[in-house]
């Protein structure tokens, strides 16, 4: 995957992906504004959602022995995954256990973030994504662009392509002369999922929520797939990030009103499923509980980093965020996008303990610091400040390797030091400047900066005489 | 009243207009203005960009340059909101002063909304990002602007939306950086008006870069200019 400014040049030139995000995300920002707006007491939530969550964070390893006492003590069985590796093994381990070729999943980050359903097919099993959207985005051999709406980028006529070309080899083809309708469409996947929800053994889903109290967790969703995966099969397998803890069932209250207002923009998502262990009689009677680090402690150990472990992939931010409206989610080479994603990625990969590639250490920077994602988020992770603590981070692991970049702002630094030496630095470019000023404007062109802003804008030349000039020659 | 005024590296390099145009204002409401000459820079693009080394001499520079000054005025909300929010947390021990941004220095601090300006012009008004989510200084432009004889303020569709200059952002992402400054130049053409103002010189840099390379000729003045004019 190419660095953010690349990817984003390409995903610029995709107009029919501009008008389709352009469409999405003002539509959803105006709603959510709307849906926030009419809670007199959303600012309180939002200060509670991001105490309760920093609380969790400070004792994270007791609350997580009081999940794994609570959900065994229901019957369920739970497991602890370093990373990706053993995640994904531990799962692939627990479907072949139970002699099942095939599992069908309900819509979830963190299977995504370890690829488990590339781990299951190259063990021979087959996945069905049940969520709408990821429905889409799998028949369509694509990758995700959104958290919430993986699908953002397709237009109801690309679906219907999709469908028609691509449902025959998953199961159910779709009906003869299938429209570009919404109803139509959604007939379309409900008949081809139905079959999978009947037959399927194993079921897969992440969790929103774990209550530690009650060893209970829970799965916010809209569309009643999910509620028909953690009911039907006979064993249900839940992948779950350390960090989606809350200590009690009061606690849970603060975030069902924060996060379908600010995912959805519904004041309720249509089901929550919640469930603890086993129910004998009642359900899948097998539960396991995986539960992910996959970089969270590394995210745990900095101060400043940590608050992003709040996030509750509402995705509140990347609907608001300028940037992601114009490159969607596909640019940013991880499966969490937007200006979370630009925080939470290179922490999972590790930029607390060590240097990360070029991809990873190009998404701190992918944003204009604008601020809209911190007054959107729902748990007050102030994105923004930790975009710029990881910027810090990116520089100093390059500490020691000269570029054009750190030429010219050591050489900004030593001009900015002393008054005299910005006095000499502003005489000579505005020489130079009149020299090469045309129309009363700048045109110029070049490597590096200097090519990237005369690309596309102008620049009025440095002045004849400097601010500081002038005042040294009227006041003195 | 005496107060310093802080011009910001860019107004004074590149637009030292600004900088007239705040002195003529302030002096003209009573007030003496003084402009050290040890100044240089907030530091902000070295803090923003992750060179945080380098943002320490500048941090200390400030400090001891305006640290004995009881009143600073700036007229970068966006530099405002970097000594108000970083330095501290940057170098605890730096002695830096309270600083208003002007519009908040006019409303809060002189008390005055009407400052005697007459501009006979049809203007936008392009809500900085940092003015309005890190400082907050809410409608005081407005109202400072609304007191103006002879402007008509034209209405930007979609204003509250970032103009995408975001320092270094526009030259690290320029592809980005220049389709949301697209976006707003093509807004701010909707209006019809044929000045744009702003209480930050960087995002009317960006902004009017874009435009004149269009061939436009809506003119970029920062707000201290407008009020200034009589």
């Amino acid at each position: 995957m190419p660095p953010f400014p690349v990817a984003a040049r390409t995903a610029l030139a995709d107009q029919q992906l501009r008008a389709n995000l352009g469409r999405a995300t003002t539509i959803i920002r105006e709603k959510r504004l709307r849906v926030t707006a009419e809670l007199p007491d959303w600012e309180l939530l939002r200060l509670a959602g991001a105490a309760i969550k920093d609380d969790v964070l400070a004792r994270l390893p007791d609350l997580l022995e009081q999940l794994e006492t609570e959900v065994t003590a229901a019957g369920g069985v739970v497991h602890w995954a370093r990373d990706a590796a053993e995640a994904n093994a531990i799962v692939t381990r627990l479907v072949r256990e139970h002699n099942s070729r095939e599992v069908i999943k309900v819509k979830s980050m963190a299977t995504q973030e370890i690829e488990l359903n590339a781990a299951l097919g190259q063990a021979g099993i087959d996945v069905w994504e049940t969520d709408l959207a990821e429905l889409i985005v799998q028949l369509g051999h694509d990758l995700p662009s959104h958290i919430l709406v993986p699908a953002i980028h397709r237009n109801r006529s690309e679906i219907r392509d999709i469908f028609r070309s691509e449902m025959a080899g998953a199961g159910r083809a779709a009906p003869p002369g299938l429209t570009d309708e919404p109803a139509a469409l959604a007939e379309a996947a409900r008949l081809h999922l139905r079959e999978k929800f009947l037959r399927a053994k194993v079921a897969i889903s992440g969790g929103n929520f774990a209550v530690a109290e009650t060893g209970s967790v829970v799965v916010v969703e809209s569309e009643g797939n999910g509620r028909m995966c953690l009911t039907l099969p006979e064993v249900l397998i839940t992948v779950l990030g350390v960090e989606k803890l809350v200590p009690t069932w009061q606690d849970l209250e603060v975030f069902l009103q924060l996060l379908p207002r600010s995912s959805t923009a519904e004041r309720m998502n249509p089901y929550t499923s919640i469930w603890t262990g086993v129910t004998p009689g009642d359900g899948p009677q097998q539960f396991h509980l995986v539960l992910l680090d996959n970089g969270r402690i590394g995210t745990l150990a900095d101060p400043v980093g940590r608050q992003a472990l709040r996030c509750i992939r509402c995705s509140a931010c990347l609907n608001v965020c300028p940037v992601y409206e114009r490159t969607g989610g596909k640019a940013y080479g991880s499966v969490y996008p937007g200006p979370i994603g630009a925080i939470l990625t290179p922490q999972l990969r590790g930029i607390n303990q060590h240097p990360v590639d070029e991809q990873t250490a190009s998404l701190p920077f992918a944003s204009s610091l604008c601020g809209a994602c911190f007054d959107a988020c729902p748990v007050r992770i102030d994105i923004p400040e930790l975009l710029v603590h990881l910027r810090a981070k990116v520089i100093d692991h390059k500490h020691g390797h000269p570029s054009g970049e750190r030429l010219l702002m050591t050489a900004a630094a030593a001009s900015f030091a002393r008054p005299g030496r910005l006095a000499t630095v502003q005489r000579i470019a505005g020489i130079g400047a009149r020299l090469l000023t045309r129309c009363g404007h700048l045109r110029l062109g070049g490597p590096g900066w200097l090519g990237a802003w005369f690309r596309s804008r102008d620049l009025v030349p440095p002045a004849r005489e400097s601010f500081r000039a002038w005042w040294r020659r009227n006041h003195r | 009243m005496r107060a310093a005024l802080f011009l910001t590296c860019l107004d004074d390099t590149l637009f030292p207009g600004v900088g007239k145009a705040t002195v003529t204002l302030l002096e003209r409401l009573g007030v003496a203005v003084d402009y050290p000459a040890g100044q240089t820079c907030c530091g902000q693009m070295h803090f923003n960009s992750g060179y945080r080394a380098a943002c320490m001499p500048l941090v200390r520079n400030f400090a001891d340059t305006f640290g004995g000054y009881d009143t600073v005025v700036t007229t970068s909300a966006s530099c405002a909101a970097m000594v108000r929010r970083h330095h501290r947390l940057i170098d605890p021990a730096a002695n830096t002063p309270q600083v208003h941004e002007l519009c908040e220095f006019l409303t809060d601090v002189l008390n005055v909304t009407d400052v005697g300006a007459r501009f006979p012009h049809t203007v936008a008004l392009h809500q900085t990002c940092h003015s309005m989510r890190l400082l907050g200084i809410g409608d005081r432009p407005r109202r400072l602007l609304s007191a103006v004889r002879g402007l008509e303020l034209r209405e930007l569709d979609r204003a509250a939306e970032c103009c995408g200059f975001g320092g270094t952002f526009s030259v690290k992402n320029p592809a980005v950086s220049s389709a949301m400054g697209s976006d707003k130049a093509d807004n701010v053409l909707a209006t019809g008006a044929h000045v744009l103002t702003s209480v930050d010189t960087s995002c009317l840099m960006h902004i009017g870069g874009l435009l004149s390379r269009r061939g436009s000729g809506t003119q970029i003045k920062h707000l201290a200019e407008i009020l200034a004019a009589t």
